[in-house]
C-alpha cells in the first residue's frame, strides 16, 4: 500500500509582534491510500491548523508535508493549487460553496479547471448520486443546510481526489441531516478508495474512521487504530 | 519547482474561456454592486465625449465655413492711411474690393437720447463676398450702402437704447437713419459683439463725420475677393516683406480657419481637462467600489483557491468583471454624451463665430470608451492586485487575516501607469509637458492634500476623542475612523468637486473686483480722449459746468519707434536672434511729456529729470521696466521715434514701474518737457461722475458739443466684463457640474456599499433599544462632518488654487471676496447629508429582523 501523506516533524508558530505562539510541535504521521482517519482533540488544540497544513491551505514553519509523493514545503502558491486540484478534495463545516454559482456549477468547476471533458453530465451524474439531480440549477441559498453539504460533497469528490480532507462535515447541521451525510461521505469514499481526514469534535463519528490521532496542545497524545479496525482484525 | 518527491505535470494552460465564463457566472448574482461601479464613471465619460465631439465638428464646421470667417479670400489691415506705398500695394493686388475705415468713437441716440461709445465702421464696396452681415430686415445689409445716410446698428444697442430701425443715430456730426439691426457680421461672436458693438455707416460720408481728427485711433480694411486662379497663401508669402515694412497685417481664409481652430481648440482642450478631472474622480468611486467588492468576494476567492485556482486565474477573473463594466460605464458614458453635445452649441453660442452642427462623432464615441475602459480597469488594478495573494487558509479561518502583508512591487507599477496616463492625457489636450506635468501636478497634490487633511482629521478626532459627549454624537464621531470608514473616499471625491466649484467662483470674483476697485472711491469712473487741442479748453469748462472734477488733464502724442541702438525694424527681423519682437516697430505709441511722475509710477533705475532742451543734447526718456525688459533695452540705449514725420533721437534715462491696476493715463513712454509741446497731440481728461443718470446727462451733452470726443464709462466696462465672465463661467461652471455630480454619485455609491455594515451596526444599535431618532442623527451628523470636512476642505483648496491663479497666470493682486464660498461650503454640506440620509432610509424605517433577512 502507498503513502498518501507523509507528515513529517510538522511545526506551525504565529508571530505576533515580540509574541510567538507554536500551535503544532513537530508533528509526524503518515497515511496510506484508502486510510480513513479522524484528527480529534479541544478547541484550539490545532487540529484545524494540521488539515489546513496537510492539504496545503497553508505553510508550515518547519517540517515537511509530502502529499501523494509531491512535497508541499517549497512550493508556490499556485503550484500547490495545482496539486490541490490534482489530487485533494474538501469538505467544510460551513459548506462554502459559492454564492453565485449554482449546485450544478459548484460541483462542475473542479473539472473545468482541470479542462476535462463532458464536465456537465459528470457533474449531473454527481448530484444525483447525493440525491439532487433535481436541484442542479437552484443557488446555495436556495438549498437547506444538508442539501448545501451534499452539493459540496458531490463537488469534493467531481476531481477524483486521492485523498479527501473534510472539517467538520456534520458540524453545522442537525443530527438526523448529520447521520446522513455522514454515511454519504463514507459511502462515496468507500465507492472511490480515497484517503479520508477528518477533522471532528464528534467522537461517534471519529470512531467510524479506522484510525483517530488526538491532538492537545499541539502535540499528538494518541494514534489508535479504532475499534473499527480492531473488529475487522478479529 | 524545487525538492519534490514527484514532478508535478506541466500546469495547465489558461482556459481564457473558462476564466470568462466564470466571471460572467460570477457577476450574475452582484449587478446591482457592479452597476454602482459603472456610474462612478459614466459622467467622466460623457463629458469627454460630449466636448470632443463638439470640438470635432466645430473644426468640421470651421473647415466648412471657413471663407465666410474672414468673409473675403483675404483682408489687409494696417493703421496708417492709405496713400503712398501703401496705396500702390493695395492696389497691386487686384481683383474685387471693399475698404473698411473702423475706429471707436461715441455716437448719439436720438430716440432715447443717450449716448455709447461703439466701433464705427465705415464701409465701401461689396463686403461680405462669402457669407453675409445678418440684419433684421434682411435686405438692410445691402440696402445701407445704395445711397443716403443709412446705418447698421447692432441689436444690442437698439435694445439697450430702446431705438428701432427708421429712428436716428448720430455719429460725429453727421445724423443716419438706423436702417437695420444688425445681427451678425462674418467671424465675429456675440462675445465680441459684447465688448465693441458695431455700428456701419456708408464710406462715402466718414469724412463728413468730423471723427477722422489727427492722432485718432483709426484701422483701415481691405478685404479682396481675388480672382479664381490667385492663391491668396502665395500672395501673401510674396508680399510679406512689404507688408511687414509698412505695418499691413493680413489674414487669409487658411490662416484665419487655423488660428480659429486652434483658439477654440484650447478652449475645448480646457473644457475636457475639467472632465477629465470628473472622470478621475469617478476612478476614485471605482478603486473605492472595487476595493469593497473584493472585500465581500473573498470568500468566494477562498474556495476557488482551495479548489486549484492559481492566483492568477483569480485575478483575471475579476479583472474580466471590472473590464467588461467599464465598457459598459464607457459606452453609457458616450451615449450620454453625444446627447449632451446636442445643447453644447447652445452653451457655446456666445463665442462662435460659426454655425455648429450637431452630429455623432465616432472618433469621440470610440476614444471615451476606450479610455473609460483603460481608465477604470487601472484604478480598479489597484484593488483587483490584492486577489492575487488571498491566501486559501480563510475557507478555514475567516478570522485570519486574509491577504499577506507582502510588499507587491505591482501596485507600483500600476500608480506609475496611472500617472503616466494622467500625464499623457493631459499632454494630448494641452499640447505642452510643461503645462502637462502642472495639471498632473495639480491633480496629484489635490489628491494628496484632500487624503491627507481627511487622515488628519481621523487622527484628531481618534486622538482628542471627546469622552464626555452624549452617546449619539461619540457614536458619529466614531463612524468617521471606524474599519471601512467613507472618509477618506468622501473627502477626496466631493471635496475635489467643492475645490472645482469654489475656484471658478472665486476666480469670477476676484476678476471683477479686480477692476471694480480701480473704479472705487475718488478715482476716476469717466475717461474722455481724442480731445483736440482747440477744444481743450472747451471740454474744461463743460466738465466743470457740469459740476464735475478735472482729475487729469493729460496729453498724448502719437509716434512709431525707427530704432533701437541704430536697429531698424529690416535689421531686427533679419537676426531673430536680437529677440527683439517685431511689434515694438509696428505698433503705434501713445506718448505723453510732464516733468515729474505720478501716484501710479515709482522709480526703478535711473533718474527721472523731467525737461530738456533737444537743441543741446539727447532727449532723455522714461520706460515702464517690463516694457524695456521685452525690447531688450536699458539705461543709455537709443530709441529713435518718428512723431509724425519728424525723426527723434531719445535715450533711455530712467525706468519705472507702473501700476496698471490704477484708473490712470498710463504710458509705456514718458517724454520729459520742453520737446513735444509743438507736436500733434490730443489730450484725454479724466472724471469722476456721482450717479448714471449725471454720466449720461454729461455724456450726452458733451457728444452734442465735442461729437468727436469719446467716452469710456468705467461702469459700462465693469458691466461688460461680469457679462463676459458670466458667460464663460456658466460654460465652465457646466462643466464642473459633472465634477460634482460624479462626487454626488461616488458618494451614493459608497454609502450603498458600506450599507451592509451600517445595516449590522444599526440593527444591532435598534436591538439593544436605540430609536429611530437616534439612529437617524447618528448618520446624519456623520454626514453633517464628512460633507462639512470634504466642502470645507475642498473651498481650503480651491482658495490656494485661486492665488496661483491669480499670481502666476493673471497677474492680479489676490484679495478675494471669501463670503461667496460660504453657499458653496453649505449647499455641498447639505447635499452630502441628504443624501447619506436618503441611502439610510431602508435601514431606519423596517423592523431589525426584516432587514436582516433582507440584506444579510
Amino acid at each position: 500500500m502507498s503513502t498518501i501523506l507523509d507528515i513529517q516533524n510538522l511545526t506551525k508558530t504565529y508571530d505576533s509582534g515580540d509574541r510567538h505562539l507554536t500551535v503544532l510541535h513537530e508533528v509526524n504521521f503518515a497515511l496510506q491510500a484508502g486510510d480513513t482517519c479522524s484528527i480529534v482533540g479541544p478547541s484550539g488544540s490545532g487540529k484545524t491548523t494540521l488539515l489546513g497544513l496537510c492539504a496545503g491551505l497553508d505553510r508550515a514553519s518547519s517540517g515537511s508535508v509530502i502529499l501523494n509523493g509531491v512535497k508541499l514545503d517549497n512550493m508556490s502558491e499556485d503550484e500547490r493549487a495545482q496539486v490541490r486540484n490534482m489530487y485533494v478534495g474538501f469538505v467544510f463545516q460551513n459548506f462554502q460553496l459559492i454564492p453565485t454559482l449554482t449546485a450544478l456549477e459548484n460541483v462542475m468547476v473542479p473539472l473545468e479547471l482541470r479542462g476535462e471533458r463532458n464536465v456537465q453530465r459528470q457533474a449531473q451524474e454527481l448530484l444525483a448520486r447525493v440525491g439532487l439531480a433535481e436541484r442542479g440549477d437552484h443557488y446555495p441559498t436556495q438549498l437547506s443546510g444538508g442539501e448545501q453539504q451534499r452539493v459540496s460533497i458531490a463537488r469534493a469528490f467531481s476531481n477524483r481526489p486521492t485523498i479527501l480532507f473534510a472539517d467538520e462535515p456534520t458540524g453545522n447541521l442537525d443530527e438526523e441531516t448529520g447521520t446522513r451525510v455522514e454515511q454519504l461521505l463514507f459511502d462515496l469514499n468507500k465507492e472511490a478508495g480515497t484517503t479520508l481526514v477528518l477533522v471532528t469534535h464528534d467522537l461517534e463519528l471519529a470512531e467510524k474512521t479506522n484510525r483517530i490521532i488526538r491532538i492537545k496542545g499541539g502535540h499528538i497524545v494518541s494514534d489508535e487504530v479504532t475499534a473499527l479496525i480492531k473488529n475487522q482484525e478479529l | 519547482m524545487s525538492d519534490n518527491y514527484i514532478h508535478l505535470p506541466e500546469k495547465p494552460k489558461l482556459n481564457l474561456r473558462w476564466l470568462l465564463l466564470m466571471a460572467w457566472r460570477d457577476s450574475r448574482r452582484n449587478r446591482g454592486k457592479l452597476a454602482l461601479f459603472i456610474s462612478s464613471i459614466v459622467l467622466g465619460i460623457a463629458a469627454l465625449v460630449a466636448i470632443n465631439s463638439f470640438s470635432d465638428n466645430l473644426s468640421i464646421d470651421i473647415e466648412r465655413q471657413a471663407k465666410s470667417l474672414i468673409g473675403a479670400d483675404l483682408v489687409m489691415a494696417g493703421n496708417k492711411p492709405p496713400e503712398g506705398e501703401i496705396a500702390t500695394l493695395i492696389d497691386s493686388i487686384g481683383g474685387e474690393r471693399s475698404d473698411e475705415v473702423r475706429f471707436v468713437s461715441m455716437v448719439y441716440f436720438q430716440a432715447s437720447q443717450g449716448t455709447r461709445l461703439v466701433q464705427v465702421r465705415a464701409l465701401e464696396g461689396g463686403f461680405p463676398y462669402y457669407g453675409a452681415i445678418e440684419t433684421e430686415p434682411a435686405e438692410a445689409s445691402r440696402s445701407f450702402r445704395k445711397g443716403g445716410r443709412r446705418a447698421l446698428v447692432d441689436q444690442t444697442l437698439l435694445l439697450q437704447f430702446n431705438t428701432k430701425p427708421g429712428d436716428s443715430i448720430r455719429v460725429g456730426t453727421m445724423t443716419f437713419e438706423i436702417a437695420g439691426a444688425l445681427h451678425k457680421i462674418p467671424g465675429q461672436s456675440a462675445v465680441t459683439a459684447t465688448i465693441a458693438p458695431a455700428v456701419y455707416i456708408p464710406r462715402e460720408y466718414l469724412e463728413q463725420t468730423g471723427l477722422l481728427q489727427k492722432g485718432s485711433r483709426i484701422s483701415y480694411y481691405y478685404y479682396f475677393k481675388l480672382p479664381a486662379n490667385t492663391d491668396a497663401d502665395k500672395l501673401v508669402k510674396k508680399l510679406e516683406p512689404r507688408l511687414d515694412e509698412e505695418g499691413i497685417n493680413f489674414d487669409t481664409v487658411k490662416s484665419r480657419q487655423e488660428s480659429t481652430g486652434r483658439a477654440y481648440s484650447d478652449l475645448a482642450s480646457f473644457l475636457a481637462l475639467v472632465g477629465f478631472v470628473a472622470l478621475l474622480l469617478g476612478c476614485v468611486g471605482v478603486a473605492s467600489a472595487v476595493h469593497v467588492y473584493i472585500r465581500e468576494k473573498l470568500a468566494t476567492i477562498g474556495v476557488l483557491r482551495c479548489i486549484g485556482v492559481s492566483g492568477k486565474q483569480a485575478f483575471l477573473i475579476y479583472l474580466f468583471q471590472v473590464l467588461v463594466m467599464g465598457f459598459i460605464g464607457a459606452t453609457i458614458g458616450a451615449l450620454l454624451g453625444s446627447l449632451i453635445q446636442l445643447y453644447l452649441p447652445q452653451l457655446f453660442k456666445a463665442f462662435l463665430p460659426v454655425e455648429v452642427t450637431v452630429a455623432v462623432s465616432w472618433g469621440a464615441i470610440a476614444e471615451g470608451i476606450g479610455i473609460g475602459v483603460l481608465v477604470s480597469v487601472l484604478f480598479a488594478l489597484l484593488p483587483l492586485l490584492s486577489i492575487r495573494n488571498v491566501s486559501p487558509i480563510i475557507t478555514l479561518r475567516s478570522s485570519v487575516e486574509h491577504l499577506t502583508n507582502q510588499k507587491d512591487p505591482l501596485r507600483l507599477a500600476v500608480y506609475s501607469l496611472i500617472l503616466v496616463f494622467v500625464l499623457l492625457f493631459a499632454y494630448f489636450q494641452l499640447g505642452n509637458w510643461l503645462r502637462a506635468l502642472g495639471f498632473t501636478g495639480g491633480v496629484v497634490v489635490g489628491f494628496i492634500v484632500l487624503a491627507l487633511i481627511a487622515r488628519g482629521m481621523m487622527w484628531l478626532v481618534k486622538r482628542f476623542f471627546p469622552v464626555n459627549w452624549g452617546y449619539v454624537w461619540r457614536q458619529s464621531l466614531a463612524n468617521l475612523y471606524r474599519p471601512n470608514n467613507q472618509t477618506l473616499l468622501l473627502t477626496v471625491s466631493v471635496g475635489l468637486g467643492a475645490a472645482l466649484i469654489a475656484t471658478l467662483v472665486l476666480m469670477q470674483r476676484l476678476l471683477v473686483s479686480e477692476v471694480a476697485i480701480s473704479g472705487s472711491e475718488h478715482q476716476p469712473n469717466l475717461v474722455l480722449f481724442d480731445i483736440q487741442n482747440a477744444q481743450k479748453e472747451g471740454v474744461v469748462e463743460l466738465t466743470k459746468a457740469e459740476g464735475l472734477p478735472v482729475q487729469q488733464l493729460v496729453p498724448v502724442v502719437t509716434m512709431r519707434l525707427e530704432e533701437i541702438n541704430g536697429l531698424t525694424a529690416a535689421d531686427v527681423r533679419k537676426d531673430t536672434t536680437l529677440g527683439i519682437p517685431d511689434w515694438a516697430f509696428t505698433r503705434e505709441y501713445r506718448v505723453t511729456y510732464r516733468d515729474t511722475l505720478i501716484d501710479s509710477e515709482s522709480e526703478v533705475e535711473g533718474k527721472w529729470t523731467g525737461t530738456v532742451n533737444p537743441d543741446t543734447e539727447v532727449i532723455p526718456i522714461s520706460l515702464e521696466d517690463r516694457y524695456a525688459e521685452r525690447l531688450k533695452a536699458k539705461l543709455g540705449d537709443t530709441l529713435v521715434f518718428n512723431v509724425q514725420g519728424a525723426l527723434m533721437k531719445t535715450r533711455v534715462a530712467h525706468l519705472r514701474e507702473i501700476d496698471w491696476n490704477r484708473v490712470q493715463s498710463n504710458f509705456l513712454v514718458l517724454f520729459p518737457k520742453g520737446v513735444l509741446e509743438e507736436a500733434p497731440q490730443f489730450h484725454i481728461l479724466m472724471t469722476r461722475t456721482q450717479s448714471d443718470q449725471q454720466s449720461a446727462q454729461f455724456q450726452r451733452t458733451l457728444v452734442q458739443q465735442f461729437p468727436n470726443v469719446s467716452a469710456i464709462d468705467l461702469d459700462l466696462i465693469l458691466q461688460t466684463l461680469d457679462e463676459i465672465l458670466s458667460k464663460i463661467s456658466f460654460v465652465i461652471r457646466f462643466m464642473a457640474l459633472f465634477s460634482i455630480t460624479t462626487g454626488l454619485l461616488v458618494l451614493i455609491g459608497s454609502v450603498n456599499i458600506s450599507k451592509f455594515q451600517r445595516i449590522q451596526e444599526s440593527v444591532l444599535l435598534r436591538t439593544l433599544g436605540a430609536s429611530r431618532k437616534q439612529i437617524l442623527t447618528i448618520t446624519a451628523f456623520e454626514y453633517l462632518l464628512l460633507g462639512a470636512l470634504a466642502s470645507g476642505t475642498g473651498v481650503i483648496l480651491a482658495v490656494f488654487a485661486s492665488w496661483a491663479l491669480a499670481v502666476f497666470s493673471f497677474e492680479v493682486n489676490f484679495v478675494p471676496e471669501l463670503w461667496p464660498l460660504l453657499p458653496v461650503f453649505l449647499g455641498i454640506t447639505f447635499l452630502t447629508v441628504v443624501i447619506g440620509i436618503v441611502n439610510s432610509r431602508g435601514i431606519l424605517s423596517r423592523p431589525p429582523l426584516e432587514v436582516l433577512r433582507r440584506e444579510v
